[in-house]
């Protein structure tokens, strides 16, 4: 399981790096941060919902049945958006309302 | 490259910030002026198990139930192989805590009178998404509390008996710490990463429990000679197959049953429902040839699916892009589940340190909180609280009672030695990698894994104990080129001391008490007589000595004896 940052659109903030609980991504060459070690990712998404520019994507590697779908983030005060891409280029977003509590 | 060496002076060491370690730094905080440090190897703003978020706090006494009947379920789930004492004093903090985590900004479901809302006899509805950051935003704001993010711990100091510190090092400088305290907390968590794992390849981390507790703790306390409990009792979840997501929120929040392949329900055809029961009939049916198995959700109403697409996201959200990336939610497909490997997990299972009723393990010095700390399952979220402050109270009034010693240098320059000779050894056969996949065949196939459908019998309990003892001496000769590497290189080394203690204690429970947990073919059933007991080791000069111990009761204040 792993995740992609889209340099284009890194800012250099360091963020995803500070938070990682696997201290797994870094800052590279460019000042740009990147996957350092991508087989050791634990999928906790933790760096895609720090990163302020939706830079990081997060998908299931194939060998657990990923299609080839990827979400990103997108944060508004206490509205967490979740972006996901389906194989068939489609988006769907869900918002989850952080101040209401999960139904089940 | 060189490593600066520092040291530093606190009153309570805190190792591992995660859910206890932060609680017990907020407890000591809020009840003193003691100087804390707390250590933690990422960054405690998302570290540990509470990464990703929870879904419910699994342990609350809800209206109608009692410290007592939440002891009477544990004891029946573990089959009477717990420390009363333990869970009982556990359990008459879970709702106070939960109370104050809450002030701390955790949304709780609450009804039109103000009751958390309950999922199920134990938990309650939450959005736990962001409890982690909450709690160490809670823990920056203390003034006596030094967070040093990114530090590795790897041994505790000792002298004349005493725990009076520990030794780690930071992961992004080059820097060897040797933290002086007067008393240490340890809160690493659990293991994960013992046995080789559901999806061994290019998503080998994707797991239930946290790939980066690596079982630090216990391996540190066993290499000092701590005494350790349960470590037989290992930890097997049943989850969303590939994903390894947490199935209680459909199962229990949704009341889903298991079925196998043929559509038939199969738990209560294993004897009474418990958690060992709900994985066991699981296995069964597959090997029968019923499988694959899954949780009837199909039918649900779509608003039923969107609620649970919320909450996995909330949580794990590698399962609801899984349901969308294939274009068939839960109400259209049935959500198939499986096994995962062993974990070594002190929240769910009883494994870890052997501790007194204050939660002091049996070094002088050292407390243990959460899933490190042994003998009382189903602690959880709130659990792991509960035992950070009851370990914090602990720690604060042990400090007022002793005299401070300071750490003598040649200590401190023998271990710096130690660590440093990783980053001169020149680079060898066997990389990090390498031994940990050879670690985790061996544990697989000889101690119980997926692929031996969890069994264990005596004769490749031999076989591990052999081959993990060659792979721990092989350990020596490793290179690290950097300081995350150095982290790998003790990650393995932490795992093998564990491995190894797990491989006695199977052998030394000579029974089988828990399906799953600790099969043994050769003893295929419970033996009271002999077993009613608990297993625990202590290691030294190389060898695990185990020590059989009588049932502690809930009345009962626990001393260590010898
Ligand atoms: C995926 C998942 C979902 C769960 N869902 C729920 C739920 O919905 N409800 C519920 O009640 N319970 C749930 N649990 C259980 C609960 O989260 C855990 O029991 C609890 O969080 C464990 O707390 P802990 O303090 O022992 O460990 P952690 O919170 O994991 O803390 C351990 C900390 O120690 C650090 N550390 C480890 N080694 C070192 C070292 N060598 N040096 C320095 N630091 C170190 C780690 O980085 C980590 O921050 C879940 C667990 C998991 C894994
Ligand atoms: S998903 Fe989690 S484990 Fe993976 S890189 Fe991001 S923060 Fe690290
Ligand atoms: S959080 Fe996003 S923008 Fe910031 S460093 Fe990481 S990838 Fe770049």
């Amino acid at each position: 399981m792993s995740i992609k940052i889209n340099q284009e659109f890194c800012i250099r903030c360091k963020k995803c790096v500070n938070v990682c609980p696997g201290n797994l991504l870094d800052m590279g060459d460019k000042g740009k941060a990147y996957v350092k070690y991508p087989k050791e990712c634990w999928g906790c998404t933790s760096c895609l919902k720090e990163c302020p520019t939706g830079a990081i994507k997060y998908y299931l590697g194939a060998d657990i049945g990923g299609r080839g779908g990827y979400l990103y983030t997108k944060r508004d005060n206490d509205q967490l958006s979740w972006l996901i891409c389906k194989p068939d280029g489609k988006h769907v977003c869900i918002t989850v309302d952080g101040t209401q509590a999960n139904r089940y | 490259m060189n490593l600066e060496l520092k040291i530093l002076n606190t009153d309570i060491l805190i190792i591992g910030g995660g859910t206890a370690g932060c609680f017990a730094a907020l407890t000591i905080a809020n009840n003193s002026d003691c100087q804390v440090i707390i250590t933690e190897k990422a960054n405690i703003k998302r570290s540990g198990c509470l990464a990703a978020g929870v879904n419910a706090l699994n342990a609350y006494i809800l209206k109608g139930e009692t410290p007592e009947s939440y002891l009477e379920y544990v004891r029946n789930d573990a089959e009477g192989i717990i420390r009363e004492d333990l869970v009982i004093s556990m359990a008459k903090r879970l709702n106070e805590v939960t109370r104050k985590v809450e002030t701390m900004g955790l949304v709780i479901q609450k009804d039109s009178k103000g009751d958390y809302v309950a999922r199920g006899r134990r938990n309650i509805k939450i959005n736990g998404e962001n409890i982690k950051p909450l709690l160490a935003e809670a823990v920056e704001e203390k003034k006596n509390v030094q967070v040093l993010n990114q530090v590795n711990m790897i041994d505790y100091v000792i002298q004349d008996n005493r725990v009076i510190g520990a030794y780690g090092f930071s992961i992004k400088d080059n820097i060897f710490y040797t933290i002086q305290a007067k008393a240490v907390i340890c809160a690493t968590g659990g293991a994960a990463g013992l046995y080789r794992p559901n999806n061994p390849g290019f998503s080998r981390h994707k797991m239930w429990y946290s790939p980066f507790n690596t079982g630090a703790g216990y391996a540190m306390g066993i290499r000092a000679g701590a005494e350790m409990t349960s470590m037989e009792m290992r930890f097997i979840a049943l989850r969303c197959k590939d994903t390894i997501a947490p199935t209680g929120t459909i199962a229990q929040g949704v009341g889903a049953s298991q079925i196998n392949g043929k559509g038939e329900e199969y738990e209560r055809n294993y004897g009474a429902p418990s958690t060992p029961n709900r994985m066991y009939s699981t296995i069964r049916e597959n090997m029968e040839g019923r499988g694959p198995c899954y949780l009837e959700t199909k039918g649900m109403p779509m608003e039923t699916q969107e609620e649970l697409y919320k909450a996995y996201l909330n949580m794990a959200p590698a399962q609801t892009l899984r349901w969308i990336e294939r274009g068939k939610g839960p109400s259209v497909e049935n959500v198939e589940i499986e096994g995962t490997e062993p974990y070594i997990v002190g929240g769910h299972t009883a494994s870890g340190y052997w501790v007194d009723t204050e939660r002091a393990a049996t070094l002088v010095g050292l407390y243990a909180a959460g899933d490190v700390a042994g003998g009382s399952p189903q602690k959880y979220v709130t659990g792991c609280f509960a035992e950070g402050e009851i370990a914090a109270l602990s720690a604060m009034s042990y400090i007022e009672r002793i005299k401070p010693v300071s750490i003598d240098r040649e200590q401190i320059i023998n271990k710096f030695n130690n660590v440093t000779r990783f980053l001169k050894n020149s680079p060898g056969l066997l990389r990090v990698e390498d031994l940990e996949e050879a670690m985790q065949k061996v544990m697989d196939e000889y101690a119980g894994g997926i692929s031996a459908g969890y069994m264990v019998n005596m004769d490749k309990l031999f076989i591990a104990r052999e081959q993990i003892k060659i792979l721990l001496d092989r350990s020596t000769f490793l290179r690290a080129n950097d300081m995350h590497e150095l982290v790998f290189i003790y990650e393995v080394i932490d795992r093998l001391y564990v491995c190894q203690v797990v491989i006695e204690h199977l052998i030394a429970r000579k029974e089988t008490r828990w399906h799953c947990y600790n099969e043994n073919a050769d003893y295929p059933k419970k033996d009271d007589e002999h077993f009613f007991r608990y297993v625990n080791s202590r290691y030294g000069n190389g060898n695990i000595e185990i020590i059989f111990r009588e049932i502690v009761k809930k009345d009962e204040q626990y001393e260590h004896q010898d």
